[in-house]
């Protein structure tokens, strides 16, 4: 019965799937069989074709190929699940070729799928598949219209072996992915400094103690605040969330949120949804250490910081002490070195501006100039002395002259003056008979009486 | 207020430190940051130095929320 049924659906060529209509995907052979079609298809699924082929007919359109297979395309891409579908089988005829796409079949006793893994998502999978092997598998069902067939384009690929929590694991991180609660963008820095700590966590078991034990080491300036939850078991989801939402309620620089390493089962707590939230909600930066480096959690994801352990994550809280005090020696040191320099070069600035020729030999400045009034100088005094000497020499002629025409040394020459009512006769035209004149000699003068006058020039 | 007042310090040091290695500051005012600088310096060697670690753990009871010392 089992081998009947997989007889029906392989390809009697390469022994892979055949579609409904007897078409291998691979081979691309026809096998016109109709008597074998309907033995694949159930009665429900034929009425569900026939539905549709009366709806084509009875608008009376022929289609061509093309736009029939887009018609389906259009219907299949367009249907929620089967763009979001986790499906799990068992792998078979599986290729890797060239180590580019993978291709493969995913089947169950009863059907097959078609499945093709694409380079750009294949690259980082954590193990290879293989014939035989039980996977799950998230993707979404497209048409291939060129072969005229479906298959699923593969996005995630998981082994089945893990376990039904895996899975809902995986699930829910997709669904909460793809909400943005993992975003970089919605991640808080680390304050450098915390003043304040709070950790939610278990006080039995060495967690605690790890983290306060580092603490200690490295910082001692610190409020811690302990919420002392529970971390395993049905109530530590809301136990978790109570303690995050509480912390929430002080003024805190930072939360740590953390638990011991444990299976998958004891984890589980940190991968619930509620608590997921709550992380994301929290307006506290919050580290998140559960479990072992390997053990990973959604709470890991959204937390704005992943620590590796319950250790790590309280190194990452705080400073090193030592540390923060060398800086800021180092910082004291930069600043004194560089207001020293400051200083420096400021005074030697000034240095340089007073040993400069004008500071030093301020008499530079003026020589020329004073040469240039020195001869000046000389050259204005011998310009007044000259003219001094030019107004002597016309002085003394003036002199000369001024001597040679005053009326006495005419006289003392023998020349005498008249005078007539004391006013100087020089003509005779003012003169009259029996007019009394005054004659001035050098050495006396006399009066006498105009007998006669008679106009004729003497020179 | 103080709360965030260790790291902003550390920053605005930061900061002077870089202003002043510039070099392009009027003396007076070189010499008005680094006098900043170092009473900044002092504050966060004293934070440092002065606050000591305190642990307390919350009781919930019912969401009514104590504290206790924890040893």
């Amino acid at each position: 019965m089992q081998s009947e049924k997989v007889k029906k659906y392989s390809c009697e060529t390469c022994g892979r799937a055949i579609n409904h209509r007897g078409n291998c995907f691979a081979c691309n052979l026809k096998k016109k069989s109709d008597a074998k079609m309907r033995d694949f298809s159930s009665p429900s699924k034929d009425d569900g074709i026939k539905k549709v082929n009366e709806k084509l007919v009875s608008k009376d359109k022929v289609y061509s190929v093309d736009e029939a297979t887009n018609y389906l395309k259009g219907l299949i891409v367009n249907d929620r699940i089967l763009q979001n579908i986790w499906i799990k089988g068992e792998v078979s005829n599986f290729i890797h070729s060239r180590g580019i796409h993978m291709y493969f079949s995913l089947k169950d006793e009863n059907a097959v799928i078609d499945c093709a893994m694409f380079k750009n998502l294949n690259q980082d999978l954590k193990f290879l598949p293989g014939d035989g092997m039980n996977v799950i598998i998230k993707g979404k069902i497209d048409i291939y219209k060129q072969r005229g067939k479906y298959q699923l384009i593969v996005e995630e690929i998981h082994d089945a072996g893990k376990g039904e929590l895996y899975i809902r694991f995986l699930q829910l991180k997709n669904k909460l992915e793809k909400e943005g609660l993992f975003r970089e963008d919605h991640k808080r820095p680390i304050p450098k400094y915390p003043l304040s700590l709070g950790i939610v966590t278990s006080l039995q078991g060495a967690v605690i103690q790890d983290i306060l034990k580092v603490i200690k080491r490295r910082y001692p300036h610190i409020k811690i605040l302990i919420y002392p939850s529970l971390v395993q078991g049905n109530t530590a989801k809301e136990n978790i969330v109570r303690g995050i939402n509480a912390l929430n309620g002080f003024n805190l620089d930072l939360i740590i949120l953390a638990r011991g390493g444990g299976s998958l089962e004891d984890l589980w707590p940190f991968n619930e949804e509620i608590v997921v939230r709550a992380i994301y909600n929290s307006n506290i930066p919050i580290i998140s250490a559960v479990g072992h480096e390997t053990d990973v959690t959604l709470s890991d994801f959204v937390a704005d910081k992943r620590a590796p352990t319950p250790s790590v994550a309280a190194e990452i809280a705080v400073p090193d002490e030592k540390e923060v005090l060398g800086s800021l020696a180092h910082m004291e040191g930069r600043i004194f070195r560089q207001i020293n320099n400051i200083l420096e070069d400021k005074r030697s600035s000034l240095k340089n501006i007073i040993t400069r020729p004008l500071f030093k030999k301020p008499y530079n400045l003026i020589n020329p100039y004073k040469q240039n009034f020195d001869d000046l100088a000389i050259q204005l005094i011998e310009v007044v002395n000259e003219r001094t000497e030019n107004l002597q020499g016309g002085l003394d002629y003036l002199d000369v002259r001024l001597k040679a025409l005053n009326p006495k040394s005419i006289l003392k020459r023998g020349y005498s003056m008249t005078l007539k009512d004391d006013k100087i006769v020089s003509s005779i035209n003012n003169i009259n008979a029996e007019d009394v004149l005054v004659t001035v000699f050098k050495d006396g003068k006399i009066k006498s009486r105009v007998m006669d006058k008679n106009g004729r020039e003497i020179i | 207020m103080a709360e965030k007042s260790f790291e902003e310090n550390l920053r605005k040091i930061e900061k002077i430190t870089e202003d002043l290695e510039e070099g392009s500051l009027p003396l007076k005012e070189s010499v008005n940051k680094f006098k900043e600088a170092v009473d900044l310096l002092k504050l966060c060697n004293k934070e440092i130095k002065e606050v000591e670690m305190s642990i307390q753990k919350i009781v919930d009871k019912d969401g009514k929320i104590s504290f206790e010392e924890f040893e």
